[in-house]
């Protein structure tokens, strides 16, 4: 966070995530008030600032205890890793027990808590400490008579803390209606912190709350945290601006067809990515391609399984033909198998991080994200996969999410709203055609790229998955058996029609024939009537000329002197 | 025990009584500095101590700013405080000794109103 000018001097507290949510921690030199009901991690929040303060930041610290002797706060908190006894040895830290027994005290008039005061200031000047934690002062209206004069007391108590520079806090049990019981509140208000610890659906989780923070910004909201073996640690939303820095770099999805239809490429890199179909429609086939494809590039990859088993998951994939036990073995691809009803979304949440942040893969997959649906916590849920999606996102990783559509709800609806957090959306459907489901996959969306907007028939086969065109007629679309009887038919079809020209073009020819034969005839009658005419021509001219010779042979006989040619040339 | 009878016993108790009469206390006073608390407190406590237990008492007045590591040791927040370290049991006594009867009462000197 940018130092802004004026900015209130911080103590860091070193507790992951609260340090981000109060702007570099806790007011230097104020008392802070941390208050929650019973068992909500006070105590420890307290004495984790403590620590981490005398390791990291060389502050060290009292710890006054009111409650927990010295010898069970060391052993309380030496399962979180703190040597207390160390830390003591080495002047970092004072710890003192408050012992009150109300019974053995007898109040016999005025008095104050200069005895406190004393002890307190004698104990931070003998390390020099610059934190101090008092655990539970209202032990005192319970170990004290007389709440007049604590009230008063307590007050200087904070104005003295705060004169003496000390970072403090001052933890309370929370009380009906107020914050604190004693209503502590109205002396410490430089800075209030709630804890909350609530269980919801049989599943706890803890909250914490910045309520009040002078003179610095602070996250308002409820942020879920975590006790673990190392110690607390917040979820603030990371990214509370959405400041992060897109990236042009794409990443295949394992199936070339697939990455065909998003633009050729794939899907971006750090982008969010949703997968969501009805039961059996092969999102985990397709997270597994993702997957598998990653760890071929030789990226590493986080699988989160909330619904199989590791072993189920490689056998399942291992029938299409992904071998996911070889990118275990090689140390690629880790898988995380937790039942979602194993802890609250924030322990999820926080173990997720933690497995990032220690494997540092390039893809997460998280299947299913439905599966933490349980009653009506889609808020909840919405809220975390948000944190989860902008942790991703600030640390560029591509996440891969598959979501159950239940059947009967609308597909294109998520059932915990989360579409808006989504870059790529691939819808997966049975499509129902002449007795069969089948497999259809199209992207619902995709931002910031030029992708299909095709359905593709998605086969699940022994290599794997498989992308076809689907058939789309008149008929609409047809899928499986239909598409192969639609294929065939259309094949038919088209046998037929080459057939039908291959008749024509002989009828053609059989036409011709005839034709020809029919002119070969004609000419052949042509010819024997031309022959027999000039035949008879012929006859003709011979027999007039028999006449004529006749004729004249008559006329010599008659002794004519008429020319006997000169008719024979007129009945030419 | 069943050989004792109930004659002896009430002899026992007389006998302890007067015996506690004569126990040493040992009384330790913490104040912080010159408060008018404080000067109050000593004035009260040396008063009562003077009037009930004159003789077989021993007080000690400390000032807490004098030694202020006894306050972790000694367990004291409030002051004044008065601790009756003996007879036994401990009683811790805060406050400027003003109500005299509860003083007492702490000393285990007189019954609790």
């Amino acid at each position: 966070m940018p130092k802004a000018r004026g900015q209130l001097p911080k103590a860091p507290t070193g507790i992951q995530g609260l340090d981000e949510i109060t702007g570099g921690g806790l007011p230097k030199g104020r008392p802070t008030l941390v208050c929650g009901s019973a068992g909500c991690g006070k105590t420890l929040l307290a004495m984790e600032f403590l620590v981490r303060g005398a390791i990291q930041f060389n502050e060290p610290g009292v710890f006054m205890a009111f409650e927990e002797t010295a010898q069970d706060l060391t052993q309380n908190v030496a399962s979180l890793g703190f040597d207390l006894k160390d830390l003591i040895a080495r002047k970092k830290m004072v710890l003192d027990f408050v012992y009150i027994e109300r019974s053995e005290i007898e109040e016999t008039g005025e008095y104050d808590l200069e005895g406190l005061f004393i002890r307190l200031g004698h104990a931070i000047d003998s390390i020099g400490a610059k934190r101090v934690v008092l655990d539970t002062i209202e032990s005192l209206f319970s170990g004290l008579p007389n709440p007049l004069i604590l009230r008063a007391e307590l007050r200087r108590l904070f104005r003295w803390l705060k004169a003496k520079g000390v970072s403090a806090i001052i933890t309370g049990e929370r009380g009906e209606g107020t914050l604190t019981r004693q209503g502590l509140e109205e002396y410490v208000s430089d800075c209030v912190i709630v804890l909350d610890h609530r269980a919801n659906e049989q599943v706890s989780s803890r909250r914490l709350r910045v309520v009040k923070y002078r003179g610095s910004t602070h996250g308002t909201n409820e942020y879920p945290f975590l006790i673990d073996e190392n110690g607390i640690s917040v979820l603030p939303v990371t990214s509370l601006g959405l400041q992060q820095i897109a990236s042009t770099g794409r990443i295949p999805s394992g199936i070339p067809r697939l990455d065909a239809m998003l633009g050729g490429a794939g899907y971006y890199r750090g982008s969010s990515i949703l997968i969501s179909g009805t039961a059996g429609t092969g999102k985990s086939s397709l997270a597994a391609h993702f997957a598998a494809a990653a760890c071929r590039r030789g990226e590493r990859a986080l699988y989160f399984a909330f619904e199989e088993s590791p072993s189920q998951i490689i056998r399942n994939m291992h029938s299409i033909g992904i071998d996911l036990q070889v990118w275990v073995k090689k140390g690629l691809l880790q898988f995380q198998a937790n039942r979602p009803t194993f802890a609250g979304l924030e322990m999820h949440l926080t173990m997720m991080h933690k497995a990032i942040n220690t494997f540092k893969p390039q893809v997460v997959i998280v299947d299913p994200l439905n599966s933490f649906v349980i009653g009506g916590n889609e808020i909840e849920v919405k809220a975390m996969l948000m944190r989860l999606v902008d942790f991703l996102k600030m640390n560029r990783i591509t996440g891969l999410f598959t979501n159950l559509t239940s059947g009967g709800s609308a597909l294109e609806q998520t059932d915990i709203a989360i579409s808006s957090l989504i870059d790529t959306w691939l819808l997966l459907r049975d499509i129902e055609i002449g007795g069969e489901r089948n497999r259809g996959l199209y992207i619902l969306k995709s931002r910031g790229m030029a992708h299909s907007n095709q359905i593709r028939e998605f086969l699940l086969t022994d290599n794997g998955v498989e992308l076809r065109d689907v058939y789309v007629g008149p008929s609409g679309v047809l899928t499986g058996s239909a598409r192969l009887a639609q294929e065939a038919q259309e094949q038919a079809a088209q046998m037929m029609h080459e057939q039908e020209v291959e008749r024509r073009k002989l009828e053609l020819e059989r036409k011709r024939r005839v034709i020809e034969a029919q002119i070969a005839a004609m000419r052949a009658e042509f010819e024997a009537q031309e022959a027999e005419t000039l035949n008879i021509i012929g006859q003709e001219h011979a027999r007039e000329a028999h006449l004529s010779q006749e004729r004249a042979d008559m006329a010599l006989s008659r002794k004519a002197d008429a020319k006997p040619n000169q008719h024979k040339r007129g009945s030419k | 025990m069943p050989k004792k009878q109930v004659r002896d016993s009430t002899q026992e108790f007389e006998r302890a009584r007067v015996r506690a009469q004569k126990t040493p206390y040992v009384l330790k006073l913490y104040v912080t500095g010159t408060t008018p608390q404080s000067a109050r407190a000593i004035a009260n406590i040396k008063k009562l101590c003077e009037i009930h237990l004159k003789g077989r008492y021993e007080l000690d007045v400390v000032d807490l700013y004098q030694q202020p590591q006894l306050a972790q040791g000694e367990q004291i927040i409030a002051a004044p405080t008065l601790i009756k370290k003996l007879p036994l049991p401990q009683r811790r006594i805060i406050g400027d000794m003003s109500k005299s009867e509860r003083v007492l009462a702490g000393l285990d000197l007189q019954k609790k109103a």
